[in-house]
């Protein structure tokens, strides 16, 4: 058991996390957040596994460096596209339950 | 109760995902890499034009990826941008009159600016490149937006689409050329290849950047009582 190894276990059980909350969760912000913490974890994994097995690895963290970027911009997205959509209907989630009007505009 | 039941149910689902994945990973771990990725790196190193691994495998030999990300990052930002309401991105109402917010600010746009160069420029020898560079700048942007510095060009205009597909049309160009040329896709001519990827890193950092920050911008930030947005 090394430390990148480690890391690359917490990965594991992040993915797991961001996945519940992704299920979970019904606010679609909370879903974002969710889904970016198993973002975090795929990254997690794809640093730490190669380090265990060979030392530091250039390669994917080439990969996660890009795959940062794609999440960040692919998030501004979401948030925009979640903005656009309490807009346009007043929900904060896909369901349309009444509980999920809260501080929706009247 | 039939609640409580599709939370097990998920728990279940989520602890037994996690539980296969460390499973997968702990026999992964135990094996022996079946290829060694940074010995074949590192003796291919003086072909690659800069002096630092992750910029090598960024902008050289991984450079397809590189292509295809800001592709996405076009995408995204003009995806956000059309969902904008245009008229609200000057809205004089956001704009700080804070004497103390706009004195500190003169001191640190420069700054972040000779930050973001230095980064960019780092790249080459030292962890920085494109990336960083260009979230640094984006942040700055994002500080000027925020201090109500006016910033005309982020009007959907010929500008601001200019800078959006200035990194991947550079890329591109660079790709499409080495082929006209008679060689791989992407591949840089061996005495050039230093310069190109400077030039591309320069631009990219410059196109991630600006799609940043018109991914900012355009979250709109007026008010949430506006159902009209996007209407006009």
């Amino acid at each position: 058991m090394t430390a990148p190894l480690l890391y690359a276990l917490a990965g594991a059980i992040l993915c797991g996390i961001g996945l519940f909350g992704l299920l979970w969760l019904s606010h679609l912000l909370r879903k974002l957040v969710a889904f970016n913490i198993m973002g975090s974890g795929v990254f997690l994994v794809l640093v730490g596994l190669p380090q265990h097995q060979g030392g530091q690895d250039p390669v994917p963290q080439a990969l996660v460096l890009t795959g940062i970027v794609v999440a960040i911009a692919a998030t501004a997205l979401a948030v925009v596209l979640i903005r656009r959509y309490y807009h346009l209907s007043g929900l904060t989630s896909l369901t349309g339950e009444p509980a999920s009007r809260e501080g929706a505009p009247e | 109760m039939i609640r409580t039941l599709k939370t097990l149910a998920m728990v279940a689902a989520c602890v037994s995902f996690s539980g296969i994945l460390a499973l997968s990973i702990w026999t992964i771990a135990g094996q022996p890499a079946p290829v060694n990725l940074p010995q074949l790196l590192s003796e291919n190193m003086a072909r690659s034009g800069v002096e630092h691994p992750v910029t090598a495998v960024l902008l050289n030999f991984r450079s397809y990826d590189t292509l295809l990300e800001i592709g996405v990052l076009v995408i995204a930002g003009i995806a956000g941008i059309s969902m904008a309401k245009t008229a609200s991105l000057e809205d004089p109402e956001l704009r700080t009159s804070d004497s103390l917010l706009y004195g500190l600010q003169r001191w640190f746009v420069p700054l972040m600016l000779m930050l973001a160069g230095y980064l960019l420029w780092a790249g080459a020898h030292r962890p920085g490149g494109a990336f960083q560079a260009g979230a640094v700048l984006a942040a700055t942007g994002v500080l000027m937006r925020l201090g109500g510095v006016p910033m005309d060009f982020l009007r959907p205009g010929l500008l601001l689409r200019l800078g959006l597909v200035l990194g991947f049309t550079v890329f591109l160009l660079v790709a499409v050329a080495s082929v006209i040329g008679g060689d791989a896709f992407l591949a840089y001519p061996p005495e050039l290849t230093k310069p190109l990827i400077l030039i591309i890193e320069s631009v990219l950092t410059l196109s991630i950047a600006m799609v940043l920050l018109a991914l900012f911008v355009s979250a709109p930030v007026n008010d949430a009582e506006d159902p009209e947005e996007g209407s006009s």
